[in-house]
């Protein structure tokens, strides 16, 4: 009895083995949200440097048209005007994201309502596929494809939003795809069975009941391809022509936040004006992603109330 | 269903030899009361029946019984084993476990080889001894009544055996631990009534080496195999009695309504 | 109109639309089979690139790609073994955990070039590790984290409570119910969504631009002293992976044949993002049977 006491009243080793592994889970937890905290630190301070230490005005900076880094305007104020990247990056989002919507929803409505598990089973690896080519070969593609084609159509270079709209309508079109099954499939069977109980044909189920009550969850999907657009950098950058212009059309060069960040970091020195400048482009990135993230929170919390 | 005063119950204190005995329980899940002020003493070598409609809490207290209930809902009280407080904060709860086993109402065998199901408890407890580990192997089963189906194949995977054979298996690997007391949270509900049959002849066997508490939902099973029997209801211990004063000559009225079938 | 025509000409829109897009995986899939693999010879595959001449292969590139990959996964998947067991296991449902979930949200969702400058900024620069595999693993790791965190997380929870309950019941250390009963059972799932994030890293570049560096210095293949800078185990040294390559001739060299080595280059990664794809699919399911049933 004694023996026993002390035994239940005492750490064994499986106490010990618990505090082992407790301790390494910490650890590993604990270095991923250091390492968030030290992104969103790093970028943050470096991206703030070109207001505080080159004292750029920061409406000069979102709102200016002129880049040009190296020089001065007229005013002496260095000429750091970061409008047509901000334009040229939020028209190729929200371009693909507008061409892509209908695409993705079709082939989620194929997928959960019209299809059956054969068609699924066969359109399922195409969207994993589609998900799995990398990005510089999409790039390489819109190269070797969309501009040459776009040349012929329109003239000029062929390099512009138009091809980098094209490039990322294919890129995002699997993100929104996946997403959006998953959103109808998540409405109850009993609302088609109802709605069907009512007399309502397969589009009217579809159009009146499904896609309503799916809409926050379509929302979100197409937020995360926003997102996938907005960020994406090297196969736009490959496509879009690269010039620091306000976009005057479709198919003139131009240039987006993320593709003026993976040309010219390397070309510029750390700590001058016009290296510090690059890194208040990543802060804009920084800051849309996790305003994309708000959003989807956002419409998540509205759309469950809903429900 | 009626009401009852659930005030009013008529509780035994027994005569024999206590193994483990809880007092003034009480367990909340966030913040519904469960189990209200549950004393029950349960005597050793014996078979305990809980039975009670179900949402009467039964499950619910055994668990309560080898701390399975950590970080699901709070328990306040006291639970006496071996003169210990074991539901007291600084209590090794490993060392609890391994002194109470639990065997669940769905047969859940590790994805593992019917050897390795038994061992693998016992050489994380520092058993390395290949004779002992092979003699508990057999001697277990034996218990648990499987030795004979599957002694030819115990490389097998547990996953392959039947789920009156994995219940007995999972009745074996509590036993291989030596435990002192054996909880059984209905392990005969998944299972057909053969099987049934086997697992209630195993639980008569063990009981004369375990103290075992069984929570039932069959009355004729309570019946058969228990000397003591508690009736829950609404998180109420209405009456605790040897059972055939409970099923020949229930005190009080919820008793007798529920073993006559009035509600369940 | 009548519902029933709206109904017909909704179906019809949906199936053209459909079409459109096995219509484009099939042209993207077929442009780069069609168009690389003739180009892909043993010699391509094993002689190193050419920067002003024509004939170059991918010898190195293909090389540093792969080490990179290892490398990121040796240094990715412990962390986020640890991290998805944390999640899935000891976790409580509280503000705090809520926290965490969106942390990792966040920096899933970063864009990757961001998170290669952030790279350039603290390994390259701050930490001083130079253009060099290790900066780019680093990198890559970070980009890799969240997702390979999340498949854990999720293999662990598909796992039966029942089997976590027998542990428990058995007086088994929370630690060793996870790590010896439920990490084996939850194995093909686990090893699936490391397979399929191995795809990912691969194929990325825009992490690696500045981490992992846009030069494949010749190395040499029989020298396994990996603090040698010559040797090709060397962590040290610059590594340009075969995605980068692909986007460097394409925009910034004077290799007259760019196309031909894109094209060719294009069709390896996609024939070995495809391979990884496969087997996680294979590997997975034999694992999950070989697990359950028969032994």
């Amino acid at each position: 009895m004694k023996e026993i006491q002390n035994k239940l009243l005492t750490k064994s080793k499986a106490t010990r083995e618990d505090h082992f592994g407790r301790a390494i889970c910490y650890l590993c937890i604990g270095l991923i949200i250091a390492l968030v905290v030290c992104i969103l630190y790093f970028i943050t301070s470096r991206g703030i440097a070109t207001f505080t230490q080159n004292h750029v005005n920061i409406w000069g900076f979102l709102a200016g048209t002129n880049w040009n880094p190296g020089s001065v305007d007229a005013h002496g104020n260095p000429e750091v005007g970061a409008l047509p990247m901000i334009v040229t990056s939020f028209s190729v989002t929200v371009l693909a994201a507008a061409v892509a919507t209908p695409f993705a929803l079709a082939m989620a409505i194929f997928m959960s309502e019209i299809a059956g598990k054969k068609g699924t089973k066969f359109l399922q690896p195409v969207i994993e596929l589609l998900v799995g080519i990398p990005s510089v070969v999409y790039g390489f593609i819109g190269l070797s494809v969309i501009v040459p084609l776009i040349r012929k159509i329109f003239g000029g270079t062929g390099f512009g939003i138009l091809a980098g709209t094209i490039v990322l309508f294919v890129m995002v079109l699997p993100t929104i795809t996946s997403l959006s099954v998953d959103s109808l499939r998540a409405v109850p069977l009993s609302y088609r069975q109802a709605s069907a109980a009512l007399g309502a044909n397969r589009w009217q189920t579809i159009y009146k009941v499904i896609l309503r009550t799916a809409a926050p969850g379509i929302l979100t999907a197409v937020i995360f391809g926003m997102a996938r657009a907005f960020g994406e950098a090297l196969a736009v950058q490959m496509v879009i022509g690269n010039a620091v212009l306000m976009p005057k059309s479709l198919v003139s060069p131009a240039s987006t936040l993320t593709s003026k960040l993976t040309t010219d970091v390397g070309n510029t020195v750390m700590g001058t004006l016009p290296n510090n400048v690059l890194w208040s482009l990543a802060l804009i990135l920084l800051f849309m992603s996790l305003f994309f993230n708000l959003l989807v929170r956002f419409i998540g919390k509205k759309g469950s109330i809903k429900k | 269903m009626k009401e009852y005063n659930l005030e009013e119950h008529s509780i035994v204190k027994i005569t024999d030899e206590v193994e483990i005995s809880s007092t003034d329980l009480q367990v909340y899940y966030g913040n519904d009361h469960a189990i209200f002020d549950a004393s029950l003493e349960f005597p050793k070598n014996q078979i305990t029946s809980l039975i009670g409609a179900s949402g009467s809490g039964k499950s619910t207290y055994l668990r309560c019984l080898n701390r399975m209930n950590e970080k699901i809902a709070r328990v306040d009280g006291k639970i006496m084993y071996q003169g210990t407080d074991i539901n007291a904060s600084g209590v090794n709860v490993y060392e609890v476990r391994k002194q109470i086993g639990m065997v669940f109402q769905r047969p859940n065998p590790f994805a593992k080889s019917i050897r390795e199901n038994i061992q693998f408890a016992l050489k994380s407890n520092g058993i390395h001894d290949k004779h002992v580990l092979e003699e508990r192997l057999e001697s277990s089963l034996k218990e648990a009544a499987l030795w004979d189906e599957v002694k030819d194949e115990l490389d097998k995977s547990a996953l392959e055996l039947s789920g009156g054979q994995q219940q007995r298996l999972c009745i074996a690997r509590s036993v291989a631990m030596r435990p002192q007391i054996l909880l059984l949270d209905e392990p005969a509900s998944a299972l057909d009534p053969i099987s049934t049959s086997k697992i209630e002849d195993t639980l008569d066997e063990l009981k004369s080496h375990y103290t075992i508490i069984i929570v039932t939902h069959n009355m004729s099973q309570a019946t058969r195999i228990s000397n003591y029997t508690a009736f829950f209801h609404l998180g109420h211990i209405v009456e605790y009695d040897k059972t055939k004063n409970i099923f020949m000559n229930p005190s009080m009225p919820a008793t007798s309504d529920y073993i006559s079938g009035a509600f369940g | 109109m009548n519902p029933k025509r709206i109904n017909n000409i909704a179906t019809a829109v949906i199936y053209g639309l459909v079409g459109i897009v096995v219509l484009i995986l099939l042209f993207l899939i077929g442009y780069i089979l069609f168009n690389g693999v003739p180009d892909i010879s043993w010699k391509f595959l094993t002689t190193p690139a050419q920067a002003f001449s024509a004939g170059g292969g991918i010898r190195d590139q293909l090389f540093n790609s792969l080490y990179l990959l290892v490398l990121t996964l040796l240094i990715s998947f412990p962390i986020a073994l640890g991290s998805g067991i944390y999640l899935a296991e000891y976790a409580p449902d509280n503000w705090f955990t809520n926290l965490i979930r969106t942390t990792i949200e966040v920096l899933s969702s970063l864009p990757s070039v961001v998170v290669g400058l952030f790279g350039y900024l603290f390994l390259v620069i701050q930490l001083h590790l130079s253009f060099s595999i290790l900066s780019g693993a680093i990198a890559l790791t970070f980009f890799n984290l969240p997702l390979l965190t999340r498949s854990i997380e999720e293999s662990l929870n598909s796992v039966s409570d029942l089997q976590k309950q027998a542990g428990m019941s058995l007086g088994l250390s929370d630690w060793r119910t996870i790590t010896r009963i439920i990490l084996p059972v939850g194995l093909p799932g686990i090893l699936t969504g490391v397979i399929l994030s191995a795809g990912r890293v691969f194929g990325e570049a825009a992490a690696l631009i500045y981490t992992a560096g846009q030069s494949a210095p010749i190395v040499n293949y029989a020298n396994w002293n990996i603090f040698d800078p010559s040797s090709f185990l060397n962590p040290m040294r610059p590594a340009e992976t075969l995605a980068v390559h692909i986007w460097k001739v394409n925009t910034e060299s004077v290799t007259p044949d760019a196309h031909l080595i894109s094209s060719a280059s294009s069709a390896v990664l996609i024939i070995v993002i495809l391979i990884f794809n496969l087997s996680a699919r294979f590997i997975g399911n034999w694992l999950y049977k070989k697990m359950t049933a028969t032994r």
